[in-house]
Order: structure tokens, then C-alpha cells, then sequence
């Protein structure tokens, strides 16, 4: 297979990240997705809060899909198209409309599950720009956030929905 | 009662800035952490870094016979393996008293326990090297019970009871007329932060080595780090990375030491990532806690005596149990007046995970007894159980049951009134869509058994360290070309530290940009412990005095060289102006090429150890907060879902209503949990539910709207800038008041916290028929509850 080769153990691949075909070298077959992200390409965006798709600090979205990173095997994500938060994030220091009324509604505490719930709202908001509450609880229902009891993440959602796009 | 802003930035006008105390600053790292650029300490990466792995015992008690490293060292990519004799310095450490081995070597105490370190170039290269370390144990029957510990042999040369503190108040005899008494449990709850324990340890050329890690306080980390290693203190340096959330579980050490070591045996710089199972194993827990209680009053309902004793499961080692324990005594009785008290509150060793420092701690576990308390003297009494708490609720000027007097605001009768006057939700079961019952999705069961319960629950504790502790922070305020630095080693956690420092040096100092420098042991000293709900005031002092202590130099070398009086010179939008307008020049202008540079350290007001009768001034301060909590709950299945919770908190002054509000809405959260699904289940010393599978922590659907009915603002004396910390007060009383919800839906007892489905569905069910089992229809009402 021509996206995929192996010494011995180690495989070398390449995935489609954010639109750019990244190059992996050397990589033990069993590495997840959140691995290869975090440690071969430096995409540290998606987070490793329990590494078992509990919590949805590293989600994803790979063809379309909202995934966990962590319970992907990334030698079986060659081929498809892979999203992550950097690839929803402006160039430069800027925010998107989502990232914005993160910060501005006091959404951000210590800030680890933010960049999987923008991944997860992202989405959301995609599919269905005009969710209910309700909706958007049950959404975000898989990623766990520690600090802010999710109000003012429902604050920040009702901000991005009035700006009308995620 | 004040109303929150909490949709951005509020416009002002006059000399303060816009983002100044009061308004609501927008944190400084919001940025990069929407952007998923900031660095958690598990984001970092050096040049030739390794990976270390720590083995841990899956014993709770066991005799170590031998341990064989030859597997670990025979896998290619391993470099190092280290054990006990590997620690150069102290082979303990600990917060209070170095009483817990960096490394077991003899005698395994906990399941979880380290006694090895692997450093290997690859993270499952280490993980598997660990695994090949062959442990020969002698596996003992763990201690585990809390009370049978109490007539064992000790399992710790220093004992099994851990700290004990007894109150003795008026006179022990005394009893009213009306007396309840109860046996109340709490669970052992774990933090549960997001961002897992992580730290990158990078050896210096001159022999020492340089820590990047997640804690609460880089100073006594430094402390206890450099005994070990036997280092001088200035050859340990620990710089703060990103922490993913704290919540007392980062005060003790986790793997700093360990990694040290491994970065200075291979010469490496060497990173540690704990897995969720790791961490549930690496860090110390909310005490479990015993609690027996009887209290007696008038027939008026004035509380006359209140006897408790008060057993505290504080694990394996010491960690803050002694802290933790002063607490639960001292607030025993929750913030009612009592003239005679018996207290006695013992934080004991067992072989179960060691327990520390969790919100709100001390205080949350015998709030959760005390308020039951309350609820049981307000039904024997025939009272509303409001008025009952009105009529014994601490004012200024009334005794604590150590005798110390409130000196400062205690809002009590106000956080009480305002929360109980929140309307009620509009809401009912019959109307509310089946995701929002309780079970949500999952849900089975019929909607006509499901019940409605309120429940009200009012907390307090302490600000600050107590008992004669030295606490105090440090900051320093630099001023040069125009440009404000200001750095502290104070430990931004998420609750909004960084946010702070800002407002007060723009509001001070009349600017609008401020950079803070890093937070680290080099350079400056100690901030003292993110925790205890003390930065505000400390590092909130700090910062305060020393931007003062700029402005005041700046302003005289202006008037001296440019011959301006200095009584009218004011700073303003990064100039500085005379009252009269005739003098108006940046701040840049301003310094003429001078630096202004002030270091400042913040103390509290002096505390003193209690006596032989526990009565003493211990504390600093005390923030108070009323939790009242509505639910339904579905009484076959024995699911709870918290439909909201109302609060009024006694907050001193609001300094950033947003982060305000994260914290009263995030501590709420931790206090649901803890009422209806947070428990680490312990079989014989070990975790069974190491995982965000099975320990489960509220989700978006579990977590109810907070209605903040009141913010309490009467300016704290003593307070640098009028307010008092705030971040624990939430997590106090919202369990209580939830329990206390669900026993007025069910009409059961619940002594005990976390309410489990089996606690109120085996109680409700009536006994199981014999053949096909009965419909609902069919099954007893629940027991009608008192309202």
C-alpha cells in the first residue's frame, strides 16, 4: 500500500490533517490518533484527559464524524479526512465566532476540555445552527468539563448562535 | 444584592480602566486556551527527551521481599531504573510531615503505592519496562476500616491516628428540651481535574535541575523536592506549566521527585504523563468521613448543645489530614450558635489511598451532617426549617465553638433569606421533555413516579491558612519605559488568578496593558498554596501593595524632576496628569528612562493553634453561602436528576463578575456530584473505579441551571481589596441541599452522601413477590415527605 509502509515494527505513513498530508515516520502500529497528533505532528490542541473516549478533550472530526482521537488507531486513519482544532482556528492570534464567546462569556477556566468542546460545538452548529438548549447539553454531554459546570459554555453557545455561524 | 454582568466586557467611564476590579476582565491565557495553543504541562517537549513510567503496588498492605529490575533493563530503549536506594536525599516526603516514601521499599501502604521508576525513549517502552519489574510481595491483609484502626497495630511507626482535635465548650452536661441525633456518611470523592498530572524535569549544567510541572505551589514543592534530592534550594528550580485544573489534589507531590531523579541519573530531560487510571491512583482524595451527631434545643428552637464525634479516613500517609480535620471540628456545627459543644474530630491511617486537600475541605463532610441535623431539630420541633436556621445563624460580633469571635462581616441571616426567596423552577415532571427526567436517555421508567424534592442547606468555612500558620505572598510590580510587569509565583490553576493580578495593577497603576512575568521559585519568593480560597487575598495583597508602592515612587520622582506638586498627580490611561490639567505626559515620558521596580509581601492577620480545650482565634476569615437544591427523582429506578440550584453567597466585594460567577457555577457542580454520583469504591484498599467510565463526574445533562439569587457585598476588614475568596463556599452546602432534596422527595432518611439508586430504590421497593414480578401500579406510594 502506497500511503502506508513498514520496517520491521515500525510503520510510516502519512494522514490528511487540517487539508495538509502529514508525514509519519517510524511509528509503533498500536498508536492512537491523539498520540500521533500530539507527539509526531505537534498538534497538541486535542488533549489526553483519559485517553478512553470518557470525555472528549481530544475530539476530532474525521470524515465528517465527530471522533475521540484517542480511540482511533491512527495507522487506520490513513486516507480519510482528519480535522482538528488547530484546523478550526484562524491563522496569526485570531479566534473564530465559537472561540470568541468562549472567552468573552467566561466559558474558559483552566481550559482543558476547551479545545474539544469547540471541536464538538463546531460540529453541532454545522449540522444544526439553531439548536435548542437542551440540544446543545446533550451534545456536549460526552465532553466532561471539570471547572465551569457548563454554564457559561451554554452562555458562549447562545453568543455564537446570535453571531449565526459556528 | 447585585446583578451579574456576564456578557462581556462593561463600558465605563472615569479613572478606571475598563478592564479594572469590578468589571469583567477577560483572562489573559482565553485566547491561546480557546485555540488549544496553551501549553498544560503535558504539552511539553525538549530536545532528546525521554519518557518515565512509574510502577505502582496493586497491593494495599504487602511485606517487599525483592524487587528484580533485570526484565525492565534487558528491553532495548530503556535507560534508567530507578528504586529507594536510587534517592540520594530524604527518602520521604510529605505537606506536614515527611511521613511517605518517594519510593516503597520495604513496606507497601496503599494500592497505588511507586516503588520503581522507568525512563525509556518511547512512552510504551516505559510502561512496558515497568510491567517487566518482577515485585516479590508478601500480600497482607489491608487495614481499610476506619474505626478498627483506631485498636490495631499500628501499620506506620508514627501510628495509625493521624490528628485529632477535641472542642470543649461551656458545659458538657447542659441539654434542651428537644433533642436529634444521627449517624451520617460521606464518600471518598476525587477531584477529577481534566488536564492528568504531567511534568518535564530538565537537568542543568551546573548539577541541578529545572522543573516544569502542574501543582498548586511551586515553593514548598521546591522544598520537599530539593530534600530528597539533597540539592541546595537554588539548584531545584520548579517553573509552573500549564495546570488543567487543581481542586486540592495537586498540593501534595505527585511524580515531581521521582521524575527529578530520572532526569538527573540519565542526563536527559525526561517527561511524565499520567494516565486517568494513573492519576486516580496518584493523587490523595476528599476524606471519607463517620459522623455521629446529637444536638439539643429549646423548645423555642434555640440551639442549646451539640455533641459530634467525627472519623476521618485519611489513608496511608499524613498528606493535609491535620488541616483538614482542624476544619471539620471547627465548623462542626455549621454557622449556628451553640453556647455548649463536645467535638471531637480524628483523622485516622489506614491502608486506603491517602486523603487530602478537596474543596471546601473539612467543612463539605460535616456541612452534610450538620445540615441534616438541622433539618431533623426543625421537624421534631415542629418549625420551618428556614426559620429555625434564622433564629440560630452567627451575626458579627457571635462565638464560633472555638470561642473566637466573628469579627469580620458574617452575612449569614442574609445569604439564608435571599436564597430561600428565589422563585421556584416553572417547571414540573409532567412537563418536563423525557431527556431532562431522570435516567435522561436511558430512561424506563414511568413518569407519574417520578417526584419533586427541595432541599435547602447553608455552609461556611475559613479563608487562608489557620492554627499560627506563616502565610504569606509575595509579588513585585515593575514599571519600565511606560510598560507594567508584575510576577508572582502564585499558581493560576483556571479559577482566574492571572485575570486579577491585571485588574488591580491597570486600576492602580491607571493602565491598560499588563504582562505577567513567569511563575516560578526563581527570582521571587513563595505565594503561598493556590488553595484554601487564599489568592485573592494574599496574592491579591501582594500585587495590590506593590503596584501601590510603584505608583507612589513614580509620582514623587515626577514632581521632584519636573518641580509639579505631588498632591495633585494622578495616573490615568497610561499618562500621568495633574488634578488641574496642566500637567499631562505618558508614562513613559514620565519615568525618564528610570525603571520603578517593588517587591511586596502580603500577610494576614496572625492565627493561633487552639488550646487543650480547642479554643483559640485559628482563623483569619470565614465566607458563608446558602445552597437550595430542587429535584426529581425517579422512585423505582432510583435516579435523581437536579433540576437547579439557587444560591446566595457571601462574597466580600465582586472583583470580575464572570469568573464570579464560573466559580460559584463549577463548585456547584463538584457538590452535585458529590450528592448523587461521585465515589472512588474502594474493595479491600483498592480502587474499583479508576476511569471516567465508572467514576462519573456530572455531564452538561447532569448539571442543572444556578440560579445566583444574591452576592452578599460588605466589605471584609482586613481584606486588601474588600473580598473574600470564593471558590469554596460553592462546593460546601450544595451537597447538603441536594440530599436534603431528595429526602424530601422520598420521604426517606439518607444519611448518606453520595445518594446511591439502590439507597432509595431497595428502600422504596416493597418486597420482591414471589413469580412474576408486580407493575408499578402495584408497588407502595413513597412515604409522604414533610415539606
Amino acid at each position: 500500500m502506497e500511503q502506508l509502509s513498514t520496517d520491521g515494527a515500525l510503520l510510516s505513513y502519512s494522514l490528511r490533517v487540517n487539508g495538509r498530508e502529514q508525514a509519519v515516520h517510524d511509528a509503533l502500529l498500536g498508536e492512537n490518533l491523539l498520540y500521533v497528533l500530539r507527539e509526531r505532528l505537534g498538534l497538541r490542541g486535542s488533549k489526553n484527559a483519559c485517553e478512553q473516549g470518557e470525555c472528549g478533550a481530544c475530539s476530532v472530526i474525521i470524515d465528517g464524524r465527530l471522533e475521540c482521537a484517542c480511540t482511533v488507531l491512527a495507522a487506520g486513519a490513513v486516507g480519510r479526512e482528519i480535522v482538528t482544532v488547530e484546523g478550526l482556528t484562524p491563522e496569526g492570534d485570531g479566534l473564530s465566532d465559537l472561540q470568541e464567546a468562549f472567552v468573552a462569556a467566561g466559558a474558559v477556566q483552566c481550559g482543558f476540555c476547551t479545545p474539544g468542546l469547540i471541536v464538538s460545538l463546531h460540529d453541532l452548529l454545522t449540522r444544526s445552527p439553531d439548536p435548542s438548549e437542551l440540544e446543545v447539553r446533550e451534545a456536549i454531554s460526552g465532553n466532561l468539563c471539570r471547572c465551569t459546570g457548563y454554564g457559561r459554555i451554554l452562555e458562549a453557545v447562545k453568543a455564537a448562535q446570535e453571531k449565526g455561524r459556528p | 444584592m447585585t446583578t451579574l454582568d456576564t456578557r462581556g466586557e462593561t463600558e465605563t467611564t472615569g479613572r478606571s480602566s475598563r478592564e479594572g476590579l469590578g468589571r469583567n476582565a477577560r483572562r489573559p491565557d482565553g485566547r491561546p486556551k480557546a485555540r488549544g495553543q496553551f501549553a498544560f504541562s503535558s504539552d511539553l517537549e525538549a530536545e532528546g527527551m525521554l519518557w518515565g513510567q512509574l510502577l505502582r503496588s496493586p497491593h494495599a498492605s504487602a511485606a517487599i521481599r525483592r524487587i528484580d529490575l533485570s526484565g525492565a533493563l534487558r528491553i532495548p530503549g530503556v535507560v534508567a531504573v530507578l528504586t529507594a536506594s536510587d534517592v540520594p536525599g530524604r527518602k520521604t516526603y510529605g505537606l506536614d510531615y515527611p511521613d511517605q516514601p518517594v519510593f516503597a521499599s520495604e513496606v507497601v501502604r496503599y494500592a497505588g503505592e511507586p516503588l520503581a521508576a522507568v525512563a525509556a525513549d518511547h512512552p510504551v517502552t516505559a510502561r512496558l519496562a515497568a510491567e517487566a519489574i518482577v515485585v516479590d510481595y508478601e500480600v497482607h491483609e489491608p487495614l481499610v476500616d476506619p474505626e478498627a484502626t483506631l485498636v490495631a497495630e499500628p501499620i506506620h511507626p508514627l501510628g495509625n491516628v493521624l490528628f485529632r482535635q477535641v472542642i470543649r465548650r461551656g458545659d458538657p452536661s447542659a441539654a434542651g428540651a428537644v433533642s436529634v441525633e444521627g449517624h451520617y456518611e460521606t464518600g471518598m470523592q476525587d477531584q477529577a481535574f481534566m488536564g492528568p498530572e504531567s511534568g518535564l524535569a530538565v537537568p542543568a549544567a551546573d548539577g541541578g535541575i529545572d522543573l516544569y510541572v502542574a501543582t498548586q505551589w511551586l515553593h514548598v514543592d521546591q522544598d520537599q523536592i530539593a530534600a530528597c534530592l539533597d540539592l541546595p534550594l537554588d539548584m531545584v528550580r520548579v517553573h509552573l506549566a500549564g495546570v488543567g485544573g487543581a481542586f486540592g489534589a495537586r498540593e501534595d507531590l505527585s511524580m515531581q521527585v521521582q521524575l527529578c531523579l530520572l532526569a538527573l541519573r540519565t542526563g536527559r530531560p525526561v517527561k511524565i504523563v499520567y494516565s486517568r487510571e494513573e492519576s486516580f491512583h496518584g493523587h490523595v482524595h476528599r476524606h471519607p468521613a463517620r459522623m455521629w451527631y446529637r444536638h439539643t434545643a429549646d423548645t423555642d428552637g434555640h440551639l442549646v448543645s451539640v455533641q459530634a464525634r467525627i472519623v476521618f479516613d485519611g489513608g496511608a500517609y499524613l498528606s493535609s489530614s491535620p488541616a483538614v480535620t482542624l476544619n471539620a471540628a471547627c465548623f462542626a456545627n455549621g454557622p449556628y450558635n451553640v453556647p455548649n459543644a463536645f467535638v471531637e474530630a480524628t483523622a485516622v491511617r489506614t491502608n486506603n489511598p491517602p486523603c487530602g486537600a478537596m474543596r471546601g475541605f473539612g467543612a463539605v463532610q460535616v456541612c452534610f451532617a450538620h445540615e441534616a441535623q438541622m433539618d431533623k431539630l426543625a421537624a421534631a420541633l415542629e418549625i420551618d426549617p428556614i426559620e429555625l436556621r434564622l433564629r440560630n445563624a452567627y451575626a458579627t460580633g457571635d462565638q464560633l465553638i472555638i470561642g473566637q469571635v466573628l469579627s469580620g462581616t458574617a452575612p449569614v441571616a442574609e445569604v439564608i433569606r435571599a436564597c430561600a426567596s428565589a422563585p421556584l423552577p416553572p417547571t414540573t415532571p409532567d412537563t418536563l421533555p423525557e431527556l431532562a427526567l431522570p435516567g435522561g436517555a436511558g430512561r424506563t421508567a414511568e413518569r407519574a413516579r417520578v417526584r419533586r424534592g427541595v432541599g435547602f442547606a447553608v455552609g461556611f468555612k475559613n479563608l487562608m491558612f489557620s492554627a499560627g500558620f506563616d502565610d504569606y505572598s509575595t509579588a513585585r510590580c515593575r514599571l519600565e519605559d511606560g510598560r507594567v510587569t508584575i510576577t508572582s509565583a502564585a499558581v493560576e490553576v483556571g479559577q482566574g488568578l492571572v485575570t486579577l493580578m491585571q485588574q488591580i495593577a491597570r486600576d492602580v497603576l491607571g493602565v491598560d496593558e499588563v504582562t505577567l512575568g513567569e511563575a516560578a521559585t526563581v527570582g521571587i519568593g513563595s505565594a503561598g498554596s493556590t488553595s484554601a480560597s487564599r489568592q485573592s487575598w494574599m496574592t491579591g495583597g501582594a500585587v495590590n501593595r506593590a503596584c501601590q508602592a510603584v505608583r507612589e515612587r513614580l509620582l514623587s520622582s515626577v514632581s521632584q524632576r519636573f518641580e509639579v506638586a505631588r498632591a495633585g498627580l494622578e495616573l490615568v490611561s497610561g499618562r500621568v496628569v495633574s488634578a488641574d490639567g496642566s500637567f499631562d505626559l505618558t508614562l513613559s515620558e514620565a519615568s525618564a528612562g528610570e525603571t520603578f521596580e517593588e517587591t511586596a509581601v502580603f500577610r494576614h492577620e496572625g492565627t493561633a493553634e487552639l488550646d487543650e480545650n480547642g479554643q483559640g482565634k485559628a482563623h483569619v476569615s470565614f465566607a458563608f453561602a446558602a445552597h437550595r437544591a430542587v429535584v426529581d427523582v425517579d422512585l423505582d429506578l432510583g435516579l435523581v436528576k437536579v433540576v437547579e440550584v439557587a444560591t446566595a453567597q457571601d462574597v466580600g466585594r465582586v472583583l470580575n463578575p464572570v469568573q464570579l460567577l464560573g466559580q460559584l457555577e463549577g463548585g456547584i457542580s463538584q457538590g452535585v456530584g458529590f450528592a448523587v454520583m461521585e465515589e472512588i469504591v474502594l474493595d479491600k484498599g483498592i480502587v474499583r473505579n479508576p476511569s471516567f467510565t465508572d467514576y462519573i463526574i456530572p455531564t452538561a445533562l447532569d448539571m442543572p441551571p444556578v440560579t445566583v439569587q444574591a452576592l452578599i457585598e460588605q466589605a471584609e476588614p482586613g481584606s486588601p481589596l474588600g473580598a473574600k475568596g470564593a471558590g469554596e463556599p460553592p462546593s460546601i452546602s450544595s451537597t447538603a441541599a441536594v440530599v436534603a432534596a431528595i429526602r424530601n422527595a422520598t420521604g426517606l432518611d439518607l444519611p448518606r452522601a453520595p445518594v446511591r439508586p439502590q439507597d432509595i430504590a431497595l428502600a422504596l421497593a416493597e418486597p420482591r413477590p414471589q413469580g412474576p414480578s408486580g407493575t408499578s401500579a402495584t408497588r407502595p406510594p413513597a412515604k409522604e415527605a414533610t415539606p
